[in-house]
């Protein structure tokens, strides 16, 4: 299907010039990473943008590196890059693992970590895993740039708190101190293409603090304050499992669309809950650092 | 319009698109390679797949002004001296029925096999995940890539 309406291309060399067009074209211009979600966005008409502004020619984003006691995932990195990353399975396994079930081969090798937080659809994988890390989101403007926790960049479904003017360089992962586990779980129709139609993620750590965070059943993946506090208090084990589990009902708003019932979502998300809580303590377990 | 220049299947190839083109359509309709299907138009079925860079991907999610001074092989550039050993094996088995799915397959297991000559049974499922096919249930295509990537 062609695209009915027309756009202009700048493909600029260097942040700097990218930041500059952003501060002309404000809220006309769009970024164009993977264009995994905009090639769909622009075909559906969804976004009618006068230009787009292709960032991969700033080869700067396209880097995975630990910096300053965190890991950075630049905005060119891709799910594949993700894939192949020692440094995420070694330090942010999670998002590895959660990288693994996002769509196909031939989607991962295009689709950006950051654009899946940018685009912000309520059953992105790269939300749990990023929100129990405690990860950044790093903006730059001409204005400067911002970092903003990742708990609060989701505003609603579709929509974050990047300015028109800004664009996001890359986001941060501080790396724990202390041994530390996670797990996710994601329930589809089926492997190969299917979003998420919920999502679960875990991430123990050693001293017993617990994190864990829900996507797709609600406008905006979020964590759940109520049982980590519960996890704290009572501490981890096969029944505090259990009735943490029992807890959900009261936390989560899942909706029926075309990929599931609410009730279904609510079932599974409990079942996920659980074996992502059991796959986390079992390799906490074999952790050695 | 722009005058994008590109390698397509190891030629420099020159094309005037505007930035609302779509690879997919370019490359079928400007340029008249028509390996590459459009299924869903969407990024769902895998049909249209091309390799860019080395890496498979989806031209109905690529703008053909992105692809300026990158480089494009399509099964058009695959088998340009001969059907590959993949294609003979494929081919042997009887492994597609209306062919649609296959040129997006094909591509998805050469991917994988340039990087991965000995996949597992799960990478090579894993590989083609993505391609979707309505005739053939799969199996045939598995056998022929286990066939030509077993260790001997
Ligand atoms: C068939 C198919 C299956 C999919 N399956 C899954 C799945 O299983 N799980 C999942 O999570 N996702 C899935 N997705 C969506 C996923 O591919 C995208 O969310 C992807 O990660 C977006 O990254 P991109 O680089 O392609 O972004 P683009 O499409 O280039 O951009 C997405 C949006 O973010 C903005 N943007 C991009 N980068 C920046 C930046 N640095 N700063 C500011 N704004 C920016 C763009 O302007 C645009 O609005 C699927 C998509 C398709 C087509
Ligand atoms: S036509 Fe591109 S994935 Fe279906
Ligand atoms: S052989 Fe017909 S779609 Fe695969």
């Amino acid at each position: 299907m062609a695209i009915p309406f027309e756009f202009g291309y700048e493909k600029p060399a260097t942040i700097a010039d990218a930041l500059h067009l952003l501060d002309k074209w404000g809220r006309n211009a769009r970024i164009l990473a993977g264009g995994t979600d905009l090639a769909n966005e622009l075909k559906q008409g969804f976004r009618v943008p006068e230009l787009l502004v292709d960032i991969k020619g700033l080869d700067a984003l396209e880097k995975i590196k630990v910096l300053d006691d965190a890991l950075h995932i630049g905005a060119l990195v891709t799910f594949d890059m993700v894939r192949n990353s020692q440094l995420v399975r070694d330090h942010a396994y999670i998002l590895y693992e959660a990288a693994g079930l996002v769509a196909s081969s031939g989607v991962r090798n295009r689709a950006t970590v950051v654009g899946n937080i940018c685009s912000a659809v309520a059953c992105m994988d790269s939300a749990a895993p990023l929100l129990v890390h405690d990860a950044v989101v790093h903006t730059a403007s001409l204005e400067g740039e911002r970092e903003v926790p990742v708990q609060d960049w989701f505003v609603d479904n579709r929509k974050t708190l990047v300015g028109e003017k800004e664009m996001v360089s890359h986001v941060s992962i501080p790396l724990p101190k202390i041994k530390h586990a996670g797990a996710y779980q994601k329930m589809m129709r089926y492997t190969g293409e299917d979003l998420a139609a919920a999502n679960v993620g875990v991430l123990l750590m050693e001293d017993g603090a617990c994190r864990v965070a829900f996507g797709s059943v609600g406008p905006i993946p979020r964590r759940s304050p109520e049982i980590e506090l519960f996890f704290e208090k009572n501490g981890v084990n096969a029944r505090h499992i259990d009735q943490a589990k029992d807890m959900i009902g009261g936390i989560i708003s899942p909706i029926t669309d075309v990929r599931a019932t609410k009730e279904y979502r609510m079932h599974m998300t409990k079942v996920m809950f659980v074996r992502a809580m059991h796959a986390a303590v079992e390799r906490l377990k074999k952790q050695k650092i | 319009m722009k005058k994008i220049s590109f390698t397509l299947n190891g030629e420099l190839r020159q094309v005037d698109v505007a930035p609302n083109e779509i690879l997919l359509e370019v490359l079928r309709y400007k340029i008249g390679v028509k390996s590459p299907k459009c299924g869903c138009d969407t990024g769902d079925c895998g049909a249209c797949t091309v390799i860019l860079n080395g890496k498979a991907v989806r031209s109905c999610l690529i703008f053909a002004i992105e692809i300026n001074g990158q480089e494009i092989v399509t099964l058009e550039g695959l088998s340009k001296d001969g059907l590959t050993p993949l294609q003979k094996a494929l081919l042997d088995r009887n492994a597609f029925q209306c062919g649609y799915c296959a040129p997006g397959m094909i591509l998805s297991a050469t991917c994988l096999m340039s990087g991965n000559p000995h996949p597992s049974e799960e990478e090579i499922k894993e590989s083609i995940a993505g391609n979707l096919c309505r005739c053939t249930g799969y199996q045939p295509v598995i056998d022929a890539i286990s066939e030509v990537t077993k260790k001997h």
